[in-house]
């Protein structure tokens, strides 16, 4: 069950990826980088089950902090620029 | 029993995670995309942190069970802020939208 897991979770992932590399607007890259940052809080999850140590949980969670904050730099950043045209 | 309940959290929280990525691939517009992956993806997050929590012992299920109020704090945080930023950058709508309550309201305060 938690190697099927993983491999749900790596499709998840090439998906995100396809969505920053081929996203029209920059707002698309920045959900997708959100959206990605979460989904690896859920593999470091499974990580932890598989191997049985349980430092991984501690890598998710600050993984899922350094990800709100980016993406609430990002965007700011987008605010801040302004696409006018 | 604890291993079957645990697994079918588990599966819950793939199946989501799984849908968030196809809506965030197959939907047309920033804002769906957005209100489609952020909300499975934040779910099916949690449900495999209720998953170790219930699997794990007490240590890795305190750890598991702030990690997912963290996610549930942040996530639609994130989004709101994201959404209201794409907003005012100026990223128009898809064709078939039928309502944009922001710019009304920003017209009202410029009439």
């Amino acid at each position: 069950m938690i190697g099927f897991g993983f491999i749900i979770l790596s499709i998840c992932c090439v998906l995100c990826l396809y969505r920053v590399a081929k996203g029209p607007t920059p707002a698309d890259r920045t959900v997708a980088i959100d959206i990605l940052g979460i989904i690896v809080v859920g593999f470091c999850v499974l990580l932890s089950l598989k191997t049985g140590k349980d430092f991984y949980i501690n890598v998710g969670l600050a993984w899922a902090l350094l990800s709100f904050i980016g993406t609430i730099a990002l965007s700011k950043f987008l605010e801040g620029r302004g696409f006018d045209e | 029993m604890k291993v079957i309940i645990s697994n079918i959290f588990l599966l819950i929280g793939l199946i989501f995670n799984l849908l968030g990525c196809i809506g965030l691939v197959r939907l047309p517009d920033v804002y769906n995309r957005l209100q489609a992956s952020t909300k499975c993806v934040t779910l099916g997050t949690c449900s495999i942190l209720l998953s170790s929590m219930i699997y794990g012992g007490v240590l890795v299920g305190t750890k598991s069970f702030l990690c997912a109020i963290f996610i549930l704090i942040t996530a639609p945080t994130a989004a709101h802020a994201l959404s209201r930023a794409s907003h005012i950058a100026g990223i128009k709508l898809c064709k078939g939208s039928v309502c944009d309550k922001l710019e009304e309201r920003k017209k009202n305060e410029e009439a």
